[in-house]
């Protein structure tokens, strides 16, 4: 080994403390970065294989019913390659020893064969068999949250009868990867599944016999989806059609499309952020150590070692930190990414399989980022130290000067001490950096209360959906619109305290160029359980004869203004296509939607006092007979469980966020930590020839750790307040990133999140200040008065 | 070798060994001395004969292996940690080779760091008069030259009226002319306080100006000579 590798060997070890606090800070970067690209990697490439695999339909359509010669039309229509048609029905279900309402969703296989299209990945069991009216295939997230397997029995209230239906089968669809009942803000695996069953006795069950409701379909090359889909449209407008939509609008794919958007900003957001942190440590670190070396880079140049000897010297140097942080990141960060992977596939997205794995182009993209960053931070010290001539450089460094500081200048200087002078004129004396210690302190507090923020926005979405929106207990979907005198019959039941009737109806809404497939809300104007809010969360009750519409829908998507006329093209009934005024803007944090009045919307649609469901409050522990009393009416085609949708919502997300949590949080603390350290271990360095000078004076230990540490905490109080700056504009970027159509998070600040980054912060400080603190006791104080700095 | 008035240190078969990895340094091999109240004794001697050694032990810097040194009637052996730091900081002063100035403290500001936690001190625009800086009390050490430095080291030094005055190699960085400059400061702070003065150097000129010249070698003592007519500082030359 040559002597400079040796020395370079040394210099490592005698760094070591300060070695391993800026690794954890690159460590944190990458780990981050590995986590969320290989998540977001693997996501993407078991979703492509499952989607071809099982032959993921590129266009679908609902209907009221057609009969199947309609088939031959679609299937001859050009740009189709291949198409299948179903039967698919909204369906109640029982299971056993659990009394929630659980609604369902029935579709139809083929008697014999696989699928032709949207192919089930089987679990465990069989498919249905030919001719076996009562045999199912479970979607495993139902089948699993209930514990049922091939086998067991669950009934099914179908036209208002009750069937006993077997198991045969659990399963895996690419159509329902994401489940979440219609109308339901969460997927909540217990009260929402989906089922399949042979396609005759599903048709029978439904009076669907030779005929369909529901159309998937492939493209031919080159074919042009808009196109398709209006061909589609033109031939079953005649059958009760809604209106074809595409891949990107199919509910499942945009959930898992929209999910891996975030996971993406995620994957760029957070190790951007980590690893520009990790830069400013290297940088400062680096310039101090090759300061220190001065005249060992002066000797080395005497000896005739070249300039760019001397600097790849120090880049190595700084390199062996980059390797031994990053190989710790793509460690921990495949680890993370498993476990966040599996999180995933345990929660939101059911994949059959996971195709996890680490590229080796995400490693090599963690290494050459981390290195940039690093090599960057100190190519400029280290150039400074090499264009030294080596006769300068084995000269002791002239004093820096120093001056009285502002505070002192404008005659303050009384109050103060010699020692405080220290602090404030050091601190002066390099404003710059200084302002960077400042800075990366207050970048760690920040990352501290991003890592803790998603908790508490959620907490706070919930409680404005739940608490002040939607109030009501349990919303009850009828099979077809119906006489609001259908409500005198839901609030006669006993338990039920108040009834709220609403008409929906499927729109596509459309201003100018922008369009947007959703559903117009008929509410009542003075509802108690169903409201809209006002930007300050205040209800407000909608205007007559017009639309409100949630502010993310108008702004961003629509692109439209209260006073606008927005066209409504209703996909149900007469498929109408009309002007509707856009009246005011509501504040909604979990989809978007579009509310009218329901006189205004039944007006609209040319019928008379009609509903399609209902808003239900319910005494406390009346819910369980109320659910079996509306679970046994015919005219009940679901119902979704305000409590129990919030609750399943927590176990879920829960377990997800808990993780997320704490990821970031360690991470952000590992930095935390970091920066504080090394701002505090270099102040040591700088500053130990003084201190020690002091004590040879006479000055105790307390007295000197006030002037080191004193300096240390100053910054760090001053940080504090940068930081929740700093953690206010990251979580502005990350609900600006975040932001999409499902939901939006609000910028929340909690007391709790704003503590937990200062804690972490003064914590580190501590902690350095102890280290510290054990240091200045082991101070040489001989050594100090024979070498010349 | 005869203490001239009372002791101010009294040592005693004073040894001590270095362990540096697996040598065995024996920098001071049993020394007695005295010390003598206003007294400006100049330790002479060759690298390595425990000048260094001897005044980091007599100024609380540093414990011998054996052996004790007493300062007036405290016990200077086995003293504490917090005892040697009250020490240094009621009774003595140091001047160091490299000035250990406070870059970020003016002149009078650098002795002021040691007269606000000292016992009884001079103010520190008296002690930078003594050494002739009344006109750069308000200068930064960078703003200062090499002698300039020096002179505020030895003002801060002597500001808390300290017993015992150590200067190890003070002139060791200043060329000829400077370093006689410092001396006359370190000769009149002599002359007008009374502080006992020990200079360390290797420069065999310097021992003129002092009342006894102590020359170790090999970490004992090998001579001590008494200077009845000692010279002034300013007629020196090296």
């Amino acid at each position: 080994m040559r002597a400079l590798d040796r020395k370079l060997l040394r210099d490592l070890w005698h760094l070591r403390g300060q070695v391993l606090a800026i690794a954890a800070v690159i460590m944190g970067g990458v780990a981050t970065l590995v986590m969320s690209l290989s998540t977001y990697d693997s996501l993407v490439t078991t979703r492509d294989r499952f989607y071809a695999e099982r032959r993921l339909a590129d266009v679908f359509a609902n209907l009221k019913r057609a009969p199947e010669p309609v088939a031959e039309r679609l299937r001859e229509l050009p740009g189709v390659e291949r198409l299948e048609t179903r039967v698919v029905a909204g369906v109640k279900l029982e299971v056993r020893d659990f009394s929630d309402p659980i609604t369902g969703l029935m579709v139809s296989v083929p008697e014999r064969g696989e699928p032709l299209l949207n192919a089930l990945h089987l679990k465990r069991g069989r498919m249905v068999q030919p001719d076996s009216a009562d045999e199912v295939v479970l979607a495993d997230s139902f089948a699993d949250a209930h514990g049922l397997e091939p086998g067991d029995t669950l009934a099914a209230i179908v036209k208002g009868k009750r069937r006993q239906l077997t198991v045969v089968g659990v399963a895996v669809s690419p159509e329902y990867i994401y489940q979440i009942a219609p109308g339901a803000m969460f997927p909540d695996f217990k009260r929402y599944g989906v089922l399949w069953a042979g396609r005759d006795a599903l048709a029978a069950a439904y009076d669907m016999e030779g005929a369909f409701n529901d159309v998937a379909l492939t493209l031919a090359r080159d074919a042009n989806v808009r196109e398709v889909i209006d061909r589609v449209d033109a031939v079953l407008a005649g059958y009760g059609g809604t209106g074809a939509y595409a891949r990107p609008d199919q509910l499942s794919n945009r959930f898992l499309a929209e999910e891996l958007k975030q996971l993406q900003t995620t994957a760029t957001l957070f190790p951007a952020i980590f690893l520009g942190i990790a830069a400013f440590l290297l940088d400062v670190v680096v310039s101090r150590l090759v300061a220190l070396q001065r005249e060992q880079v002066a000797i080395l140049k005497a000896f005739g070692y070249s300039n760019l000897a001397v600097l790849a010297h120090y880049v190595k140097l700084v390199m062996g930190v980059v390797v031994i942080g990053v190989a710790a990141g793509v460690a921990l960060g495949a680890w993370f990414g498993q476990g966040l992977s599996n999180v995933y596939t345990e929660t939101t997205f059911r994949f059959p399989y996971l195709d996890f794995g680490v590229r080796p182009g995400v490693v090599l993209a963690a290494l050459a980022i981390s290195a940039a960053a690093a090599v960057s931070g100190t190519l400029y010290s280290v150039y400074r130290a090499a264009r030294l001539a080596p006769a300068e450089g084995m000269r002791p460094e002239t004093p820096t000067v120093y001056r009285a500081t502002f505070i002192e200048r404008i005659g303050l200087q009384r109050w103060f001490a010699a020692p405080t002078r220290m602090i404030l004129r050091h601190i002066e004396r390099r404003p710059v950096k200084s302002l960077l210690t400042v800075l990366g302190i207050a970048c760690a507090c920040g990352l501290m209360m991003v890592g803790n923020y998603q908790k508490g926005a959620i907490d706070f979405m919930v409680d404005v959906q739940f608490r002040q929106a939607a109030r009501e207990d349990l919303s009850v979907s009828f099979i077809e619109p119906t006489s609001s005198k259908a409500l005198h019959e839901l609030a006669a039941l006993p338990g039920v305290r108040a009834v709220e009737g609403f008409r929906d109806v499927p729109a596509v809404l459309r201003f100018e160029n922008y369009r947007y497939r959703s559903a117009v809300y008929g509410i009542q104007p003075e509802g108690r359980l169903h409201r809209s809010l006002d930007r300050s969360l205040q209800p407000v009750s909608v205007p007559p004869g017009g639309v409100v519409l949630t502010d993310h829908l108008a702004n961003e998507i629509l692109h439209v203004r209260p006073g606008d006329v927005l066209t409504v093209e209703v996909l149900e009934g007469e498929r109408r296509t009309v002007q509707v005024p856009v009246l005011g803007i509501t504040q909604q944090y979990l989809g978007v939607s579009a509310y009218m009045r329901q006189e205004s919307l039944n007006a609209l649609l040319r019928e008379g006092d009609v509903v399609s469901g209902a808003y239900l409050a319910i005494e406390p522990g009346a819910e369980e007979s109320v659910y079996a009393k509306l679970h046994a009416r015919p005219r009940v085609l679901g119902m979704v469980a305000n409590a129990s949708a919030v609750r399943s919502f927590y176990a879920t997300i829960g377990e997800f966020v808990l993780f997320y949590n704490l990821v970031a949080t360690l991470l952000a603390a590992s930095i935390g930590f970091g920066v504080v350290y090394n701002s505090a271990r270099i102040a040591l360095s700088e500053r130990g020839r003084e201190l020690a000078s002091l004590r040879v004076l006479g000055f105790t230990r307390g007295e000197i750790a006030y002037i080191l540490l004193g300096e240390l905490a100053l910054l760090t109080l001053a940080a504090i307040p940068v930081g929740i700056l700093v953690g206010v504009g990251l979580i502005g970027v990350l609900v600006l990133a975040f932001s999409s159509d499902l939901y939006r998070l609000p910028v929340v600040l909690a007391p709790d999140n704003i503590a937990l980054g200062a804690t972490v912060v003064v914590a580190s400080a501590l902690v350095s200040g102890l280290i510290l603190w054990r240091r200045l006791g082991r101070l040489d104080l001989v050594a100090v008065l024979k070498t010349r700095e | 070798m005869t203490a001239r008035t009372e002791a101010v240190f009294r040592a005693k078969g004073l040894t001590k060994t270095y362990r540096m990895g697996e040598v065995e340094v024996r920098a001071l091999r049993g020394i007695d001395l005295d010390l003598g109240r206003g007294e400006l004794v100049v330790l002479l001697g060759p690298s390595g004969s425990g000048k260094s050694t001897l005044l980091n032990i007599l100024g609380g810097l540093d414990t011998p292996t054996s052996g004790e040194v007493r300062y007036l009637d405290h016990q200077l052996t086995g003293a504490t940690e917090s005892a040697l730091t009250r020490f240094r900081r009621e009774h003595v002063g140091f001047v160091f080779q490299f000035y250990n100035l406070i870059p970020s403290l003016t002149a009078r500001e650098n002795v002021a760091a040691v007269t606000e936690i000292a016992p009884s001190p001079m103010r520190p625009e008296e002690a930078l008069g003594l050494v002739g800086l009344e006109a750069r009390l308000d200068h930064f050490p960078a703003q200062l030259s090499g002698g300039e430095q020096q002179r505020v080291a030895i003002a801060r030094a002597i500001a808390k009226n300290p017993a015992v005055l150590l200067c190890d190699e003070p002139t060791g960085a200043l060329d000829s002319a400077t370093g006689v400059v410092v001396l006359e400061a370190l000769e009149k702070v002599n002359r007008e306080l009374g502080t006992l003065t020990v200079l360390i150097t290797h420069n065999v000129g310097i021992a003129d100006m002092a009342d006894r010249v102590i020359r170790l070698s090999d970490g004992q003592i090998a001579e001590i000579r008494s200077n009845p007519a000692k010279k002034p500082a300013r007629s020196l030359a090296w």
